[in-house]
């Protein structure tokens, strides 16, 4: 791995970050198997790129894609709530919906970004690379992000929210309206991951309707990596852990690309990435089979 | 530091023959190590194995074969394809920047674009690639780009196929198309497709299948009402391509191929480019390049060379009778 696959890894682990801190609140916090990323991805990068081609300020418009994004979220969590459609499958429907919705907004399958002004072209220093101000100004976006969702999660309606999602029966019995809140919920997941959309779309030189595929496996493997890697039940920690797994998984495929050495190359990726998700998820009830068989043996040898 | 004598004078005069001596040997050690350094590193990218993608990569092995590159003495191909994940396609395409490469080869318009925007300073030559203006690639196609971009694109030329379906199936005046909107190869596709059918007195009806098994209802749906099927270099309808064949025989409607593959699959006949010989001609430019030449006065080019394949058998289950002349002009017959 060079320096430049590197500081790339870097970089769009810092996005992808952004769609695990989505998954987060969506399949954790609330408990909602959420499909709609797969979608609202691709429909933040391709609101941000429409916008920033007729020359809209690219902070307004990765705000504007972040809340439209937001509103996918609610229609699915809508579909659940009020019209009692299925979890995974509101998310689903939602899904498809944006394909035809994104192809729609692009006006094509693809819009091209390469020599538009974008918040990374704005916010570029003189004399310092690209390769470096996108990490750093990503960073950035990425400490103000996770700040605000901490705040929000241990704030009254944050830990509400929590509540609906760890025992929804006896949160409405404390007078907590959990339809409310899984709205809301699930209207700032999607509006994270739209804005890594945008984000994506203008570190990658332009929106294609292709780039939603994975998405929601990666949020995941962000969240799984970063679970194994500190195993809390904190909450602000948790956020930690989610970025770092992301940017993780990310250096793991830049480490794939350069073995070809070795024979492995970026089409095993795929296969990669399920071992690597399968051992995580594999590892906690590994480590308590060895904590339970060393708890019994210290018994046994306590007996004797 | 000031000179009071003349020892000191010599002294100094010694410390910069040392130091022009020792500059001399720094500077004919660089000069010695660039030209060991010989061994070029043509670096591929693409975002999906795409069917074409291998003869492309053949085709630019034989042209840098034919120039004197050969793999293992002067030269190192490195080719990496991200499985449909853009994300994966822009770490692909950092890695080769950070490798530096002498040449990144691109297919595909995301890993285009991917390359494009990690480096203005390596030669990108993008290859089948429908159309790089759009892309935002390329500002035209007729002259050098002045960046570091330029490239073969696999723009078809739909007024050559056109003739062909004149030719060969001079009865047909509605032509149905199955496509993917979603791809951006086959959107560009077909707004071209209507805009020269439309003047020759062609109406284009197009029906959208955006996954492998939408594709047989899809082709059902134009069943009564077109003359022939366009099936165009669609990925979707490329692996589903059967399904298609499988209504046209049943409707015995012809289908016409925008790609030669397909004739041998069942298409009656077809009029496709050669992607070996896009991956030569993108060779060629790839040698041009590794040849000392500025990539931004070569003018991206169109591949040119169309070749006509015709299914004898797929036409009599289509219900079309090829006449001999026509048989005649094809470069390749496919008989059972």
């Amino acid at each position: 791995m060079n320096l430049l696959s590197a500081l790339g890894a870097l970089e769009i682990g810092l996005i992808f970050a952004l769609v695990g801190l989505g998954v987060l609140i969506s399949f954790r916090v609330l408990n909602f198997p959420d499909m709609t990323a797969d979608g609202s991805f691709p429909l933040g990068g391709a609101i941000a790129a429409v916008l920033l081609v007729k020359e809209v300020n690219p902070f307004l418009a990765t705000a504007i894609a972040a809340v439209i994004s937001g509103f996918a979220g609610f229609v699915t969590a809508w579909l659940n709530v009020r019209m009692k459609v299925m979890q995974l499958l509101a998310g689903i429907l939602v899904m498809i919906a944006l394909y035809s919705i994104n192809l729609r907004v692009m006006g094509g399958p693809n819009v091209p970004l390469i020599n538009a002004q974008t918040i990374f072209t704005l916010t570029q220093l003189q004399g310092v690379s690209l390769y470096w101000s996108q990490p750093i100004v990503l960073s950035v976006v990425l400490l103000v992000i996770t700040l605000l969702v901490n705040r929000f999660f241990y704030s009254e309606i944050g830990l509400s929210m929590r509540a609906t999602g760890v025992n929804p029966r006896m949160a409405k019995a404390q007078g907590i309206s959990t339809d409310k809140l899984t709205l809301l919920g699930m209207t700032i997941a999607n509006a994270l991951i739209g804005l890594a959309g945008a984000l994506f779309a203008q570190t990658q030189g332009g929106a294609d309707i292709s780039m939603g595929i994975g998405t929601i496996v990666a949020g995941l493997a962000a969240v799984i990596i970063g679970e194994t890697l500190i195993n809390t039940r904190t909450f602000w920690v948790t956020t930690i852990s989610c970025v770092l797994g992301a940017v993780l998984y990310r250096f793991f495929i830049a480490l794939a690309l350069s073995f070809d050495s070795i024979g492995l190359q970026a089409q095993d990726l795929n296969l990669v990435t399920a071992v690597l998700v399968a051992t995580a998820l594999f590892l906690p009830s590994l480590k308590k089979k060895f904590a339970a068989r060393s708890r019994a043996n210290a018994r046994k040898k306590d007996e004797k | 530091m000031k000179i009071q004598n003349i020892s000191d004078i010599s002294l100094l005069a010694t410390t910069f023959n040392i130091l022009a001596f020792g500059a001399a040997i720094l500077t004919s050690e660089k000069s010695l190590a660039f030209t060991q350094d010989t061994i070029k590193t043509v670096s591929i990218t693409s975002i999906v194995d795409h069917p074409a993608l291998a003869a492309v990569q053949e085709g630019i092995k034989q042209e840098l074969k034919a120039a004197g590159y050969e793999v293992g003495k002067n030269l190192k191909i490195q080719a990496q394809t991200a499985q449909g994940n853009t994300g994966t396609a822009a770490q692909i395409a950092r890695k080769f920047v950070g490798d530096k490469t002498d040449v990144i080869v691109a297919i595909s318009t995301p890993s285009a674009q991917a390359a494009a925007v990690a480096t203005k300073n390596i030669p990108i030559i993008f290859s089948a690639v429908a159309d790089p203006v759009a892309a935002g690639l390329v500002k035209s196609m007729l002259a050098g780009s002045g960046t570091n971009i330029s490239g073969v694109a696999d723009t078809v030329a739909v007024e050559k196929q056109l003739e062909v379906i004149k030719r060969g199936a001079p009865n047909a005046k509605r032509i149905g198309v199955i496509y993917n909107p979603g791809e951006a190869n086959s959107a560009s596709f077909v707004k071209t497709l209507k805009a020269a059918a439309t003047p020759l007195g062609y109406t284009i009806i197009t029906s959208p299948a955006p996954r492998s098994v939408d594709v047989s209802s899809s082709a059902r749906n134009l069943v009564g009402k077109v003359d022939l099927f366009f099936a165009s270099t669609d990925s979707i309808l490329f692996t589903a391509l059967a399904a298609l064949i499988k209504v046209a025989d049943e409707a015995k409607i012809p289908v016409f191929a925008g790609d030669t593959l397909m004739v041998k699959q069942g298409a009656a006949f077809g009029l496709g480019l050669n992607y070996l010989d896009i991956g030569r001609q993108t060779g060629r430019m790839v040698v041009r390049v590794l040849n000392g030449e500025a990539i931004g006065v070569i003018a991206p080019q169109i591949s040119a060379n169309l070749d006509l394949h015709v299914n004898l058998t797929a036409a009599k289950r289509q219900g079309l009778s090829l006449s001999d002349s026509f048989v005649k002009s094809a470069k390749v017959v496919e008989k059972d």
